[in-house]
């Protein structure tokens, strides 16, 4: 069964890649959406029986590499942990499929996006289900690879070549990282699998790793650098600047990759690596400050976005800092409890804009929209929940998994809780200031477009559908989990899948917090309803001249806090000097000069030479040969005999 | 009673050569102009015959007309490779013969004395019999060059080659008469024993001798004449003269080198390195600015000499036997490349100039194929023959310490891969040309044959290396 979940994508993949052209593609669609219905059934029945049942398990499937000391298996971990990713993925990526049939159903190389779809899914159920950390890196590559190809998709479109290619290199930053983490793993304890490392974890605090003179901690060092992976592919402050042009892609791609699955995976692997962060202080410090500075500073920068799926995009961003804090105040159930949320609600709100661009023919400015909640009330509405649950409505989704999140932040005894809990709940204002004018420009007000307007027409049913079925995980999610996540049940539902350390007790001590703290986000989310309300539905003059009275600010957000264009400045102009400086002057120049190009131009030089010698006259022929006796006779005279 | 006759029987394949000539003259005189084929398919027969008698002399050494003549494994092998080569170029020019205004049956008449030239080179004994064989073989070859003596080309071919060759003889005797001057001697054997250190006019001797040597080798400086004379002279000629005469000279080059100078290899060995050095350079520099085919080839078989020199500048058995496996690849790759020369004809014109080749992947796939392997095997690329003919040279330089000429070797086979490769690229990249002319069927047998011989030699090297590893041993 585990490996019917993990496999069924991969082989839709094949089915799909390889016959599309001949299948044609609906066949394509057909098999890979049904694949992955029955993956996300098998998910939901291991949730049940694992999760809840307690069943933890190892699949072997094969040796995979023996080199002397090295040995890496490759098998399937299936324990909680794994559950919750395994109803995530498939879900998701089911209903994504889905609802692609009808977003897609113009574009002609409909196979070739299926494919894609599902050779990420298969590699983030390989990054889920990983026994070892190559494993884990062998998935975390292999979503790299799809969320790359899936941005590029539309590769005919220079900017989203840009774009994919951004987000590749991005990654190679924090993957980096994370390879060094592996490495030095491997060098602390010798092995590269779980259950090895973990048993040997508690060895390793008070350990050091000798490097330039210095000796670091090593769980420091190992955990700040898994973290600098986590970094890279959960888009957290430094290294986000990829996934807001990650939206170039199609929709449900951001859906799916961008917002529910991939970019979790960093929050997904810290938590995995809990016996190893648990060792260190300073490491969940970074990740606190990370977190909530990312929580921070991608909302500041969705307020003012035009871009409908900008704004969610930065939202994802703020969200996945969010989770972060949570992982560095030591509540790692409380962590994968919003990715969870947060998976079926930022999935609805994607498919929702997507519900709305393709209602109005690929436009994706929110300043062109207006007025749509009458031609798409379906869609109008699944935003509402949506939203509403990103926003912490009282007993929707995100109410229970943020406001834990803050909580925990308040409760931790980190160095930054302070910082941690003021960044989350100014946040929480901005999360409902951005989610609200996203929906009050978007479906209220004078339509903006009339052309684009009088055409808009609500989405088929293949695209409803999963809209309904996320909406009733954003209402429901955080309900129907928060006693298995945040309760009583945390400790017999997660048991070894993570590990706290004895002195933390933070899912006891989030229980305590004062009134006002724990009521706070609830207020704030008001207030930033209230404003948005006031900016948005009742006068809309006031954002505009607010704008301009701020003006420095506003475009300070409005770019993004400048990071692309520093960013540019300080490495990719500089990587492009260097490269261009290489191949002009070093390789075209030095070594072709001197090189290949150099030397064949000398011998076309002989030659040029040596062919002139032969001109045909018999006196020359004579004497070169005579002159050639000579130098013999001379060479012997002079040389000796 | 001892015998007054010479021993016979170590000579008969030149006796064979011999007769036959005297009686195909007759019997082109008495026929005429008409008689060309038939006196054609006779010499062939008589190459052939001779080729058989070489094969079945028993493998020992026997001296003859008081040590004027050797017949030893070295001259058997040699000689075979050089019948060989006689006469499938013989078999080549079948078809051009058959045009009307090349009929001429004295042609084959020459190919059949000149072969006993080579053969009396090849077992010379001493310096009378060398130039006796040698002069056999190249008044022949001049006549040969300006054989189709309505043509400019031709006839300024033949012209040139008798007038530089004349020198080139006029040095050889000269160095003769040094070395018999300085040894008292003109027995190889016997100067053997003399020459057992290297005085000034020994070595100037040796110089000369070597000079006249290099002219019918055509290693630089001594190749002038090579490039006007392949270009100017009719293609089944060239492909005559790129074959048994280069053997013939190399061997006796060998032979005087290794038999009657064994003492001042050191002196001698100065000047095998520099022309070898000097004919692979210019041979691969030369080649590249060359359009014609023929000069080209011209090119290459300066180059070719040049490397197989590498293997008797080592001056050891395995040198030698590099030579010979060297000179017997050369014969069969060259024999090849001249078919697909002769196969180049349009409208029943030839054509010469390798832009001609253009696209001969799609208009002629076999033959550009055979050809593409031939063009590789020149250049050394493994497996195939021409790259094991380098490798046992450059082997034997090595163990004779000679690094710096294995290096130099290697570099200007690589300089020299560039042309034969262009050759490549012209025929499968370029766009095509109009179809060349059907290709007569012995013409498709030569190329099949030297084709086959050249692709899968690695398979089963053996006797060929074992036939000259004997023939090399037979020197020291």
């Amino acid at each position: 069964m585990y490996q019917a979940i993990v496999f069924l994508p991969l082989i839709g993949f094949l089915i799909a890649g390889l016959f599309g052209r001949v299948l044609g593609p609906r066949p394509s669609e057909i098999v890979t959406t049904a694949f992955l219905f029955i993956a996300a059934l098998l998910a939901w029945i291991t949730f049940f029986r694992v999760g809840i049942g307690g069943a933890d398990t190892r699949v072997q499937l094969m040796h995979w590499i023996y080199v002397g000391d090295l040995k890496i298996d490759w098998a399937l971990r299936i324990d909680t942990m794994t559950s919750i990713m395994l109803i995530v993925v498939t879900s998701v990526s089911s209903l994504v499929h889905l609802y692609s049939i009808g977003y897609m159903h113009e574009d002609p190389s409909r196979q070739r996006f299926f494919a894609y779809l599902s050779l990420f899914t298969f590699a983030m159920l390989m990054l889920v289900t990983a026994d070892n950390l190559v494993q884990l890196f062998f998935g975390w590559e292999g979503v790299g690879l799809a969320s790359y190809l899936l941005i590029g998709f539309w590769y005919e479109k220079p900017s989203a070549n840009a774009a994919a290619m951004k987000a590749f290199v991005v990654n190679r930053v924090g993957d980096f990282g994370f390879m060094l983490g592996i490495f030095a793993v491997f060098v602390m304890t010798g092995a590269v699998n779980f259950d090895t490392v973990f048993a040997q974890a508690p060895g390793l605090a008070g350990k050091t790793i000798p490097f330039l003179g210095h000796h670091w901690d090593a769980p420091t060092v190992i955990a700040v650098l898994l973290f600098i992976g986590a970094m890279g592919k959960s888009a957290q402050f430094l290294l986000h600047t990829w996934l807001p042009d990650a939206m170039e892609g199609p929709t449900p791609v951001s859906a799916l990759i961008h917002a529910a699955t991939m970019v979790t995976a960093g929050v997904f692997m810290v938590a995995r690596m809990s016996p190893i962060f648990e060792l260190s202080r300073s490491a969940l410090d970074l990740i606190t400050i990370v977190g909530a500075t990312t929580a921070m500073f991608a909302a500041t920068v969705a307020l003012v976005q035009n871009d409908i799926k900008k704004v969610i995009a930065y939202s994802t961003c703020s969200q996945l800092g969010y989770m972060f804090v949570a992982m560095g105040s030591g509540a790692y159930s409380i962590g994968m409890f919003h990715l969870l949320t947060h998976a079926f609600f930022k999935a609805l709100l994607f498919l929702g804009a997507g519900s709305v661009i393709h209602a109005m023919h690929h436009e994706q400015d929110m300043r062109h929209m207006g007025g749509l909640y009458k031609k798409i009330p379906f869609t109008y509405g699944a935003m509402m929940i949506g939203t509403l649950a990103i926003t912490g409505f009282p007993f929707l989704a995100g109410y229970y998994s943020k406001d834990a999140i803050i909580e925990a932040a308040y409760a931790s005894h980190s160095h930054f809780s302070v910082y941690a809990y003021w960044m989350t709940v100014l946040a929480a204002a901005l999360t409902s200031f951005y989610s609200w004018r996203l929906v009050f420009l978007t479906f209220h007000g004078q339509p903006h477009d009339h052309h684009h307007y009088d055409h808009a027409h609500e989405s088929p049913l293949v695209m409803t559908i999963p809209l309904a079925v996320l909406s009733v995980g954003a209402v429901f999610g955080g309900i129907a989990f928060y006693n298995l996540f945040v309760g009583h049940d945390v400790e017999s539902f997660f048991r070894h899948s993570i590990f706290m350390a004895s002195d933390n007790h933070i899912l006891h001590a989030m229980h305590e917090v004062p009134g006002w703290a724990a009521y706070l986000p609830t207020g704030m989310m008001v207030a930033g309803f209230a404003v948005a309300y006031w900016f948005y539905v009742v006068d809309r003059t006031v954002p505009v001249a607010l704008a301009k009275s701020q003006d420095a600010l506003y475009q300070f957000l409005l770019n993004k806090w400048y990071f692309d264009e520093i960013y540019n400045f300080l490495f990719v102009r500089p990587a492009l000097w260097i490269g261009r400086t290489l191949w002009k002057k070093g390789d075209g120049m030095l070594i072709d000069g001197l090189g290949p190009n150099g030397i064949s131009a000398r011998v076309l030089d002989v030659t040029g030479q040596v062919v002139r010698l032969q001109t045909g006259y018999l006196y020359h022929y004579a004497f070169v040969m005579l002159v050639g006796v000579a130098a013999l006779i001379t060479w012997f005279m002079f040389a000796g005999v | 009673m001892p015998s007054v006759l010479p021993p016979l029987g170590a000579v008969l394949p030149e006796l064979l050569l011999a007769l036959s000539a005297i009686v195909l003259v007759l019997i082109g005189a008495f026929q005429g102009e008409k008689s060309a084929n038939l006196v054609n398919g006779l010499a062939i027969a008589a190459l052939v015959a001779a080729g058989v008698l070489v094969l079945l002399q028993p493998a020992i050494t026997v001296v003859g007309f008081h040590g004027s003549m050797l017949v030893d494994p070295f001259s058997r092998f040699m000689k075979a490779v050089s019948l060989l080569g006689a006469a499938v170029s013989l078999i080549m020019s079948v078809d051009w013969l058959g045009r009307a205004q090349q009929a001429r049956f004295e042609y084959a008449v020459l190919v059949v004395l000149s072969s006993l030239g080579i053969c009396i080179l090849i077992s010379a004994g001493d310096l009378i019999a060398l130039y006796l064989g040698l002069e056999l073989m190249s008044l022949s070859l001049y006549v040969m060059a300006s054989i189709n003596r309505d043509s400019v080309r031709s006839t300024e071919a033949g012209l040139k080659y008798f007038v530089l060759g004349s020198l080139s003889s006029g040095m050889l005797l000269y160095g003769s008469s040094l070395l018999y001057g300085f040894t008292g001697t003109v027995n190889f054997a016997e100067i053997a024993k003399v020459a057992t250190a290297p005085t000034n006019g020994l070595v100037f001797g040796i110089v000369f001798v070597f000079a006249g040597l290099c002219f019918k080798v055509s290693a630089v400086p001594f190749h002038m004449w090579t490039p006007d004379v392949y270009e100017g002279a009719p293609t089944p000629v060239t492909a005559f003269f790129a074959t048994a005469p280069k053997v013939a000279a190399m061997a006796v080059f060998v032979r005087v080198a290794i038999e009657a100078l064994p003492h001042v290899t050191h002196s001698w060995q100065q000047i095998v390195a520099f022309v070898s050095i000097a004919s692979m350079v210019l041979g691969a520099f030369a080649a590249i600015g060359q359009r014609n085919i023929k000069r080209l080839l011209a090119y290459s078989s300066i180059g070719h000499m040049g490397f197989a020199l590498v293997g008797l500048a080592a001056a050891t058995p395995q040198g030698v036997r590099g030579v010979l496996v060297y000179m017997a690849i050369y014969v069969v790759m060259t024999l090849g490349s001249f078919t697909c020369v002769l196969a180049m004809r349009r409208g029943g014109r030839p054509v010469e100039t390798v832009d001609d080749l253009a696209g001969l992947a799609r208009t002629r796939p076999l033959m550009a194929l055979v050809l593409a392997a031939l063009m590789f095997s020149l250049a050394g690329i493994p497996p195939l023959a021409g790259f094991l003919a380098k490798y046992y040279v450059f082997l034997a330089a090595i163990q004779a310490g000679l690094y710096g000429l294995a290096v130099i070797g290697v570099v200007a086979s690589v300089v020299g891969a560039y042309y034969y490769l262009r050759v490549v690229k012209i025929m499968y990249f370029d766009e095509p040309a109009e179809a060349f002319d059907g290709m007569p069927g012995e013409l498709k047998a030569v190329l099949g044959v030297s084709g086959l011989f050249t692709i899968f030699y690695f398979v089963y090297p053996a006797p060929l290396i074992e036939a000259a590893g004997a023939a090399a041993r037979a020197l020291f």
